[in-house]
């Protein structure tokens, strides 16, 4: 999925019903927000959060300076690791140690949830759909 | 909570530096267990691959992220966090790091330097200093350091504590990164990770990271990307227009020819050389490219601009080698000189060189000034005296200098290692270190005898140069390569260097006690410039003493920086006589044959005598030699990619464009000029036209004359699609408007051909004369190129003539060439592990297939033009990719993004 339309997506998820218009930059594509007022926003995750705020549902990003710091490490998990690998040994070491990360969670920060887990289902949809159509082909 | 680094790893300076900040909010314990690296003990359960630093948190979760430990201690300390931190942070994160471990790990595990290990990384810096720049303010987020400040820092330290490896030009960053190297917490954390050992501190940690993939994803291609269309503003348009309007008369009065061209006070002077080249060789195309093709072109240029230029060259004729040539040719050193001073000036003849003056080093005006140079450093106490051991042939009673010895290589056995370099391992070697060392015109054996020698004193000038380099550097266009070199050799502290040698052929050294002794070629052949100059004309002071007027720009190959940006520097600061000094370096990379390399021994490449026999006229050559240029990294001549640009650029590109143009005219307008009546349509092409051009200027202004050459092929592209789009040919037969569309298409197109005409005289001299005298270009319009796009042929301008530009290259001819002259075999052997089951088509099959894309590129180019049905588009996109893979794989290069198409 495009960034643009998953941003898009969750524009619709938390209400906001302004219709924001993204460009793409660069090889990775990665997206831009042309705001009003100041200069644009770069970057899926970046844009991500100043949508939560902006949608005043600041607890998406985390309570605690300890929710905060993990909800950040998992959207850096989600542009640097889930974005950046596509070899199938690396989706299945990646999917493994998710895996066992959540063994014992609800969501990524435990008990609530947050912008990670939105944007890491976003991220890990392809993977998984991917798999689930080989699993049909196999039967 | 619980913080593990290591040493060496390089995510914990950052977070060091950052922990402070967590102080008296939270108990923190650190444990320095360099053991997690190997694996065996992994922090975080549930990661497969072992993390450092990892903060284990009193909850008993981790942070396995170095930007969100930071930020968490950040947190700690109160900090909100904002929009502008986050994008910093996730730059750092998908941009910056990517590009730097791929940096570093060149740097530290695989012992690459300069540019091979700054260009993954360039990209990056610029960015950040562009950003500090623009906002104005001393970091990244604002007037005071925030987390973003500390985790770039933290990530950039490794690399950019090398002052080789943060571009000086790059003002704003290198302001913003020591500020942040000298804060406490910053210093601390570096003494505790790279452990004064500097980058090589990280070796174990990179070692155990797998190779990163080629950091910018992209290949070395010649290929022209396809441009995506620049969205134009209004105004944009409307000052095109205007301009355009404007016409001939914009045009100021052509400068006057002087001769000789001296500086003029209040003028743009422009002084620029080419590297002098070794009389006893002829030139192969590699040399031609690095030096004299490039400074050509740039004079060129110059003179287009209306500056006022100067650009000589000529023969570096003294020295071991021409007494060795000579020595074997059964001649005097001096006959040796004539003979071949006179082939290479016939060479650049040929290739249309525009010298204001080709001289030689060999005339009186050198050995007064070099001897005058001599005794001024000699007064002032920067020449020192010592004593050398040094090889002496008692058979042929004479020192012997480096190149004369041979001998066994002390570092690696080689057995033919030269007396001053071994060819083999490179290493450098002092010619009484040699092994079993036998004189290189009787074989006998040397033997070790002390000399006296005369040494610059370059440490006790070392200070005086550095201030200089600070002054020049910032905003001038020394190429990133010169910069590194010269970087890397004040880094490494300069010591004396000798600059006498045991000769006979050389500027005599005018002390007493060394009426044997010549100078040393670098030490004079720098002034050669000087000295040509002063035999072009008497008041060469005027140039050469006038720095306050003068703009030197000097190109080379990148071996010869430091002799032109150290030694002669130095040696002109050193006699204090107000020289004018290099304020651009242009240094280009090296340039490859075919797969390997040129070498007349092996006669594998093709020499400059040689290129005007193989009936290819020396336009296409100089276009071919600039569009390869090894401008920011080394770069390879191939046969197949020559008949390949010709083709494809040359002739159904610019040919082509240039060509219809100016039949359109002849044929359905009588030779004459139509009348134009711009629609919205032509208004925005000339605006594009015009942007384009700027870029060329600004390209050409800063010396990335391979770039600059793209503008050119971009906006004969631009013209051919608008011919096609608009189709005269059919509208001429049709209604009055019709008519009068066809009129203004010819007229249009026939103007942008003008223009190029112009923009390539720098490129392509003979062939933009030969447009020019086809179109009968005004005169003022020929040698005058502004910034904007001007209308040069108003309606009702009678043009001349119009015949084809250029010839295809066949096949078999380029063929026979490259047999020839040798190298490219190796092409049809492509390593094992390439070959699948296809093998290398010939070449019969290669141009079906590369008319093929052309054809399908025009469908695609038209369909886009002609804002058609995505779908469509997509379909004969998707004709165009595949056409391009089977080119690909015929001509034996790998297909691009061959990902997961592996068949099993």
């Amino acid at each position: 999925m495009a960034a643009a339309a998953e941003l898009s997506l969750l524009e619709k998820s938390l209400g906001l019903s302004k219709g924001n218009k993204y460009s793409a930059q660069g090889e990775r594509q990665t997206p831009v927000l042309q705001t009003n007022n100041g200069p644009s926003l770069t970057g899926l995750t970046t844009i991500a959060a100043h949508l939560v705020k902006q949608a005043n549902k600041e607890y998406l990003l985390g309570s605690t300076a300890e929710e905060k710091a993990i909800v950040q490490q998992w959207l850096e998990y989600r542009v640097t690791q889930i974005d950046g690998h596509s070899s199938k040994n690396d989706i299945h070491t990646l999917l493994k140690d998710l895996n066992s990360y959540l063994e014992d969670k609800v969501y990524l920060t435990g008990y609530n949830f947050t912008l990670a887990d939105i944007l890491l289902y976003y991220g890990l949809h392809r993977f998984i759909i991917r798999k689930l159509r080989h699993t049909e082909v196999g039967n | 909570m619980r913080l593990f680094v290591s040493e060496g790893a390089p995510g914990c300076l950052p977070v060091l530096a950052a922990a402070g900040r967590a102080r008296g909010r939270a108990e923190l314990l650190i444990t320095c267990n360099p053991s997690t690296l190997g694996g065996r003990d992994c922090v975080v359960p549930f990661l497969t691959r072992p993390k450092v630093p990892v903060l284990q948190l009193d909850s008993g979760n981790y942070l396995f992220s170095t930007s969100a430990i930071c930020r968490y201690f950040f947190l700690l300390s109160g900090w909100e966090q904002d929009d502008l931190t986050n994008q910093w942070l996730e730059w750092e994160a998908t941009e910056l790091q990517p590009a730097l471990s791929a940096a570093l790990y060149y740097l530290v595990v695989q012992g690459k330097k300069g540019e091979d290990v700054l260009g993954s990384v360039r990209r990056a810096l610029t960015y950040i200093d562009h950003s500090l720049s623009r906002q104005n303010c001393p970091f990244l987020a604002g007037e005071t350091e925030s987390l973003a400040d500390i985790v770039l820092w933290g990530a950039l330290y490794p690399l950019l504590q090398d002052p080789a490896y943060l571009p000086e030009e790059l003002s704003a960053l290198h302001s913003w990164f020591q500020t942040l190297s000298t804060q406490e917490p910053c210093q601390r954390a570096a003494e505790t990770v790279l452990k004064q050992q500097g980058v090589l501190a990280l070796r174990p940690y990179l070692q155990k990271q797998p190779q990163p993939s080629s950091p910018e994803g992209r290949a070395v291609t010649n290929e022209p990307e396809e441009e995506e269309l620049a969205t134009l503003s209004e105004e944009e348009i409307a000052m095109a227009v205007t301009a355009w309007e404007n016409g001939l008369e914009s045009l100021p009065p052509l400068r006057p020819q002087q001769n000789p061209v001296l500086p003029v006070t209040g003028e743009r002077n422009v002084l620029i050389t080419s590297a002098l080249p070794y009389v006893n060789n002829v030139p192969h195309l590699g040399n031609i490219i690095g030096c004299v093709l490039s400074a050509d072109v740039f004079a060129r240029y110059s003179r287009l601009r209306q500056w006022n230029t100067l650009y000589l060259c000529g023969t570096d004729e003294y020295g071991t080698a021409t007494e060795t040539k000579a020595m074997e040719e059964g001649l005097t050193p001096q006959e040796i000189c004539d003979k071949y001073h006179i082939i290479h000036a016939d060479i650049y003849r040929w290739f249309n060189i525009s010298f204001d003056t080709f001289g030689r080093t060999t005339t009186p005006q050198q050995t007064k000034i070099t001897q005058d140079i001599f005794q001024r450093l000699l007064t002032r106490g920067f020449v020192l005296q010592d004593t050398v051991e040094q090889l002496r042939c008692e058979r042929c009673a004479r020192f012997l200098a480096d190149r004369f010895v041979e001998g066994v290589c002390p570092f690696c056995g080689y057995e033919e290692a030269r007396g001053d370099q071994c060819d083999k391992c490179g290493k450098l070697i002092n010619a009484v270190e040699l092994k079993k060392p036998q004189c290189k015109v009787c074989r006998s054996c040397p033997v070790v005898q002390s000399t006296h020698h005369l040494f610059l004193d370059l440490p006790k000038l070392e200070k005086r140069l550095e201030e200089w380099l600070g002054r020049t550097l910032p905003g001038s266009d020394w190429t990133p390569n010169a910069r590194f070199i010269t970087r890397s050799w004040l880094r490494d502290g300069l010591k004396p260097r000798c600059i006498t040698r045991d000769l006979k052929w050389g500027t005599p050294v005018p002390l007493e006690g060394f009426e044997d002794k010549v100078f040393y070629v670098w030490f004079d052949a720098t002034i050669g410039y000087l000295s040509i100059t002063a035999n072009y004309t008497d008041q060469w002071e005027r140039w050469w003493k006038n720095p306050e007027q003068v703009d030197l720009y000097q190109f080379m190959a990148k071996d010869n920086v430091p002799f032109h940006g150290i030694v002669f520097p130095c040696s002109a600061l050193g006699a204090e006589d107000n020289y004018t000094l290099v304020s651009h370096l242009i240094a280009t990379e090296y340039l490859n044959y075919e797969d390997g390399k040129f070498s007349k021994s092996r006669g594998v490449g093709v020499f400059g005598d040689m290129a005007q026999d193989t009936g290819i006229p020396a336009d296409i050559w100089r276009f071919y030699l600039l569009y390869i240029r090894p401008e920011g990294q080394d770069s390879a001549f191939s046969w197949t990619d020559l008949l390949l640009k010709n083709n494809s650029e040359l002739l159904n590109n610019l040919g082509n464009f240039i060509n219809r143009a100016g039949m359109f005219v002849s044929k359905f307008f009588g030779g004459y000029v139509p009348e134009m009546v711009l629609t919205p349509d032509d208004q925005r092409l000339l605006a594009h036209v015009t942007l384009e051009l700027q870029r060329y200027h600004q390209l050409l202004e800063k010396v990335r004359i391979r770039d600059a050459l793209r503008s050119i092929l971009t906006i004969s592209r631009h013209g051919n699609q608008y011919i096609q789009v608009n189709e005269p040919w059919k509208r001429i037969k049709g209604s009055e408007a019709d008519r009068q569309r066809a009129g203004t298409v010819t007229g249009l197109a026939v103007n942008i051909a003008a223009l190029l005409s112009v923009m390539l005289q720098p490129y392509m001299p003979t062939v933009s004369a030969t447009i020019q005298a086809q179109l009968q270009l005004p005169p003022p319009a020929c040698s005058i190129l502004l910034t904007n796009f001007l209308c040069t042929l108003p309606a009702g301008h009678q043009i001349g003539t119009v015949s084809p530009l250029f010839q295809k290259l066949e096949n078999d001819q380029i063929e026979s060439l490259r047999q020839r002259f040798g190298g490219g075999q190796a092409k049809t052997s492509p390593k094992p592990a390439v070959i699948e089951t296809v093998t290398t088509a010939g070449p019969q099959q290669i141009q079906a297939l590369m008319d093929e894309v052309t054809k399908q590129g025009n469908i695609v180019r038209e369909l886009k033009a002609q804002k058609a049905d995505k779908n469509q588009v997509a379909a004969e996109v998707a004709k165009l990719l595949d056409l391009k893979k089977q080119l690909a794989v015929a001509e034996g290069k790998p297909p691009e993004a061959p990902k997961g198409k592996k068949k099993k």
